[in-house]
């Protein structure tokens, strides 16, 4: 019997792992929707260029090579170097910060004052456009992401919790850099925001539009500073799960996941958006452990929407979120 | 400054005056030049020239609806005038933007109260001195050396001005949950934070109680009298006004139909009439 009481702790383990994940893509939606009220559809498809960029960093890839090759007949591939992960990252965060110059400079500031719904159609239409073009920069097949992280089951903790319980947990290394990352991040995101005087231009904005212009603060400038912490956050959710399961197409897919958690946890709190992936995580590992079996499996696929649903008729706010209350 | 800026039917001579209470004014600061502001077709304002000096409290009074709140606006780069000229420390004042004009030393309350609501007194003062820190993102991200220095050195000018304002009790309040009356004084004292050349106070006394408005008229005074700030304030109390100022600008109908001082304003016949509600023609 115990067995089975370590196996169902190890699947919550596992997924609490997991949820670790969807917090972090939830994340740069909260950061983008906190401070400016757009709901960035294209965050996940964020994630999924700051994986290819970095892979194609990385492996000194020639952007653009296959239209390249084919409009002037050349055979370029590569510029045959090996970045080590470390400045490929580097550079790729550099290019996210460009990517939010850019969509500050030709989406967001001709759409200044326009309603929620416009600008959520604009974030479609630049996750479509970002789709395509990391495709025609970096080629659609899978590509293999590997910056050094540690992956595969810490045989260390197998040994150990054997020894202690008679029972060894299979946990994921790379799961739990993760767990580690997605913690600093959340850290510093917070001391960012609470104690520096962007971080405090940041909720100024997030507060009032008008109050922020009066004291100096100029928006354009936030845009780009909190769109560039979006793909920051963007990229690295996707080297996490870029490592784990390869980077290709389905990595923007990973946004929808990201939904429920934000219905969780609530659409304006960082702290949501952590426990809100957490409680998503774990919930449908343990669901499809201890319910799976009576209704054919694969709830994996739906618990998460349905749990969101319910959130949705009792608590719309989430479990963190800021009440919204219409004055009429 | 160039003096030849100065008008020549200003009745005060170029280097200032003195009031009646001993004060000295100094040359002007802020010029307004002919200044048109339509919307659409309606006139908000019509062809107003008046200029604001150094050290002094200057009112724009007027009934409601006589284009008040837009010439505040106006000055604060909140709205731009399709005719006429802004005149600043000397220069003229190319288009520019809110935040560009905040950091140019014009700082500014509002007559609904714009405050972050979510946070606190102390973090709502500290936003006003934004334009006043100096260090870079980098060293922000990272916390390098002058950013925590700077940190330290803003929160002890807050601090003061806190104490001035006598608010200590609610620094760590969310200003969503202050009653009216001192979210006024925040606001307040978010604008003195940024050391302004001009600080712009749009109806401070709106909504208050008599209490409350000796309060802030006190407040306006020595903030005047203390720090030396030039004041340019909108009321349409004019009994409050009257005790305030030094000078008052007169606005009826998006019209200036009287300039001077308080004694002057008061008996001109067009202020009365404007106030006793003389039909227009």
């Amino acid at each position: 019997m115990p067995d089975t009481f370590f196996y169902a702790l190890e699947v919550s383990l596992n997924g609490l792992m997991a949820g670790v994940m969807y917090s972090l893509v939830a994340l740069g939606f909260v950061l983008i929707f906190k401070a400016s009220g757009i709901f960035n559809y294209a965050q996940g498809v964020l994630a999924l260029f700051a994986a290819l960029t970095l892979v194609g960093l990385q492996n000194g890839q020639v952007p653009f090579a296959h239209l390249i090759n084919a409009v002037f007949g050349t055979s370029i591939h590569g510029f045959g170097w090996q970045l080590p992960g470390i400045i490929a990252i580097l550079l790729t965060a550099l290019v996210m910060v460009g990517l939010a110059i850019l969509i500050e400079r030709y989406i967001l500031k001709h759409l200044v004052n326009q309603e929620p719904i416009i600008l959520f159609m604009a974030t479609i239409g630049l996750a479509y456009f970002l789709e395509g073009l990391g495709d025609v920069m970096w080629g659609a097949d899978i590509k293999k992401l590997d910056v050094g992280l540690p992956q595969g089951i810490s045989d260390a903790i197998e040994s150990t919790t054997y020894e202690w319980f008679g029972y060894g947990f299979f946990i994921d290394r790379l799961d739990m850099v993760a767990a580690v990352v997605a913690a600093l991040l959340v850290a510093s995101l917070t001391l960012f925001s609470q104690y520096t005087k962007y971080g405090r231009a940041l909720r100024a904005v997030a507060d009032d539009h008008q109050a922020a212009l009066s004291v100096g603060i100029s928006l354009r400038f936030i845009w780009v500073l909190v769109w560039s912490i979006a793909g920051f956050v963007a990229l690295v959710a996707g080297i996490m799960w870029g490592s784990k399961s390869g980077v290709q197409f389905s990595l923007s897919l990973i946004a929808l996941k990201a939904l429920p958690v934000l219905m969780l946890g609530g659409f304006t709190s960082i702290p949501g958006a952590i426990v809100g992936g957490l409680i998503i995580g774990m919930g449908e590992k343990l669901f499809e452990f201890f319910i799976g079996p009576l209704v054919g499996g694969a709830t994996e696929n739906w618990f998460a929407y349905v749990l969101a649903l319910l959130f949705l008729v009792f608590r719309p706010q989430g479990l963190f979120g800021e009440k919204i209350i219409e004055r009429v | 400054m160039n003096l030849q800026d100065t008008p020549q039917d200003n009745p005060m001579t170029a280097e200032g005056y003195t009031t009646p209470d001993g004060r000295k004014i100094g040359g002007v600061l802020m010029e307004m030049r002919n200044i048109t502001l339509r919307f659409g077709g309606v006139k908000a304002i019509t062809d107003i020239s008046f200029d604001i000096r150094e050290g002094e409290i200057r009112a724009i009074i007027g009934p409601n609806g006589a284009g008040k709140s837009s010439m505040l606006n106006v000055i604060s780069g909140f709205y731009v005038p399709q005719e006429g000229e802004v005149w600043f420390r000397g220069r003229k004042r190319p288009p520019m933007k809110p935040y560009q004009v905040a950091r140019q030393g014009i700082a500014r309350t509002f007559q609904n109260i714009a405050l972050f609501e979510g946070m606190s007194v102390l973090d709502n003062i500290m936003t006003g001195r934004l334009t006043l820190m100096k260090s870079g993102i980098l060293q922000q991200a990272m916390w390098w050396g002058r950013a925590e220095r700077e940190e330290t050195e803003h929160r002890e000018k807050v601090e003061k001005i806190i104490d001035f304002l006598e608010i200590q009790h609610i620094r760590k309040t969310p200003v969503g949950r202050l009653p009216y009356g001192l979210k006024k004084r925040v606001e307040l004292a978010r604008a003195l934070a940024a050391e302004p050349r001009l600080l712009l106070l749009d109806e401070p006394m709106a909504g208050m109680n008599v209490e409350e408005k000796e309060d802030m008229s006190r407040f306006i005074l020595d903030v005047n009298d203390e720090f030396g700030t030039t004041i340019a304030l909108i009321e349409h109390d004019m009994g409050v006004v009257m005790d305030l100022s030094d000078r008052v600008v007169v606005m009826d109908y998006g019209k200036k139909i009287g300039d001077g001082t308080p004694d002057e304003v008061r008996n001109n016949q067009a202020v009365i009439d404007a106030y006793l509600g003389v039909a227009h023609d």
